[in-house]
């Protein structure tokens, strides 16, 4: 009972975080209260399901709780700023069961995290942390930050949201276009993390696609949207050929494509196919255009690696990260094009994938290739040092053996 | 919310404000743009100052008063005047920011004023 009450309080968590949390912001404007407020509420419903039972809306109860606590607290701060009225008023306003299927309160506080006014450095960690929940810990290592920083760069963005009172609302993109473009990162940047994150559950990626789903519905004339939520549906349909029954970590030119989800596969298509009929080329399509080449596998059997590399050459144009270089770099490897895979690896700033844990993957996978066993092994052991992932691990050791 | 407009306006611009060409141009830009504040029922107040080079700086240090010639630093933009408008938030100061005629050659700055502080025993 007591194990089935905090599991119920995880689930909530991990599910609703960043909805109960848009809810609770988009009418104070005040992240940092809200943030407290719900974990205030998270706190009781640890302290108070396991004796009186999880309620039928567990949901509806974090949110309950949760405004009881930010009333408190506006009665508490009227007493020094006499404007109890205003403050309950717009706690009061939204008392009604919240409709998730209108639209989403996180979309509205997505893109006031995407305000112009607010550091552009910033933006991707705030949305990470007040839509998905993701702790200043986390969120300071995929940015390489540390974290007592990243820490105190969020405070400081939430508390210029608050005093300069940025609207809580999904602009007019077509005077905004940067602001979805920061909007999509953060959802790509979450889905990546969940996509990382295999044995800590689906969560995190979940609520990227689910976040996908709802941009796209909300902008449908918007092909980036509709590329990035494609991309990620075309991973997600390799999710469970990731590992064998085993457990064990199977890489892609391995998996069987049988074990791909043909539902998401199609979806994914459809989606790919609406979004270049808007003849806006861009990152996103371009991403899942390089899935889409991975999945006609399940039919034709073999892999297009012209294609490929066309890909991977256009992307690297529209995105220049070292991420993409990596995954060129990979690409071309596979393709046999060994000395392109080399000298595409060798370009990359040394400093820049120290720590990158793909760079060493795709270091050992050429040196295997060229036959050049003790690169191969050193490489191996170098990613082995930067993963973190149980099944990987064991993938990468059996390869050391 | 109330919103103050800092409008920054370049050398050149402050110039015009008496340049014998230019002076009708200037001063029609910043009637029209006050204007439509105005019709737009967001105006609180607002005010054009006199160049920096009438302006005196005074500092008290160390208990002693020093008084300076000019403002305290020499900058690109000087303070032209200020606007206080009353909006609902900041994406709606903005707007109105953009439309200064002083943000080609300069900026505006627009910054949250203060509510008003209680007496302490009201």
């Amino acid at each position: 009972m007591i194990v089935d009450a905090r599991r119920a309080a995880e689930v909530a968590a991990r599910s609703s975080y960043g909805r109960l949390l848009a809810c609770l912001a988009s009418r104070s404007r005040d992240i940092a209260v809200a943030e407290d407020a719900l974990s205030e509420a998270f706190a009781a419903a640890l302290a108070t399901w396991p004796e009186r039972g999880v309620p039928v809306s567990p949901e509806a109860w974090l949110l309950t709780a949760a405004r009881r606590n930010l009333m408190h607290r506006a009665r508490h701060q009227s007493v020094q700023l006499g404007a109890v009225g205003e403050l309950l008023m717009r706690i009061d306003e939204g008392a009604e069961t919240p409709d998730w299927a209108t639209v989403d309160e996180r979309l509205k506080l997505l893109f006031v995290c995407a305000h112009p006014a607010i550091d552009e450095t910033i933006r991707t960690p705030l949305m990470l942390q007040t839509v998905l929940g993701l702790d200043a810990q986390r969120i300071a290592s995929a940015f390489l930050v540390a974290p007592a920083t990243m820490g105190q760069r969020l405070v400081r963005a939430k508390a210029k949201i608050k005093h300069a009172a940025l609207r809580f609302d999904v602009p007019d993109l077509k005077e905004a276009p940067t602001r979805l473009d920061d909007v999509l990162r953060a959802v790509y940047v979450a889905y990546g993390s969940g996509w990382d994150d295999l044995a800590g559950g689906r969560g995190l990626a979940e609520e990227a696609i689910f976040l996908g789903r709802t941009l796209v519905s909300l902008l449908p004339q918007e092909p980036e949207a509709q590329g990035l939520l494609a991309m990620m549906l075309y991973c997600e349909s390799r999710r469970d050929a990731r590992r064998d029954d085993a457990g064990r970590f199977v890489p892609l030119p391995e998996q069987d494509p049988r074990r791909w989800s043909t539902a998401m596969i199609i979806e994914a298509e459809a989606l790919l196919t609406a979004a270049s009929q808007a003849g806006r080329f861009g990152r996103f399509q371009c991403e899942a255009a390089i899935q889409s080449v991975h999945a006609q596998r399940a039919i034709t059997g073999r892999t297009h690696h012209a294609a490929l590399r066309v890909l991977y050459d256009l992307l690297l144009a529209h995105a220049p990260t070292v991420g993409v270089a990596v995954g060129r770099a990979a690409a071309l490897i596979e393709a046999d094009a060994l000395d392109d895979g080399a000298r595409a690896l060798d370009a990359l700033d040394p400093e820049s994938v120290l720590a990158y844990q793909p760079y060493w993957v795709v270091r050992a996978r050429l040196a295997e290739r060229r036959g050049e066993l003790d690169t191969m092994r050193s490489a191996l052991e170098r990613a082995l040092g930067l993963t973190e992932d149980p099944a990987v691990r064991r993938f990468l050791s059996d390869r050391l053996a | 919310m109330q919103y103050i407009l800092l409008l920054n306006e370049s050398p050149n611009e402050l110039a015009d404000r008496a340049h014998p060409e230019r002076s009708k141009s200037y001063w029609g830009a910043w009637s029209a743009f006050i204007g439509a504040v105005s019709k737009a029922g967001i105006l609180v107040n607002g005010d054009g100052l006199m160049g920096p080079e009438t302006a005196t700086t005074v500092r008290v240090r160390d208990g002693r008063r020093s008084v300076q010639d000019g403002p305290f630093a020499d900058t690109k933009e000087v303070l032209g005047g200020y606007l206080v408008i009353e909006v609902p938030d900041l994406d709606a100061a903005l707007e109105w920011a953009a439309k200064a005629p002083c943000v080609h050659g300069g900026s505006v700055e627009v910054r949250p004023v203060m509510p008003p502080m209680r007496a302490p025993n009201a």
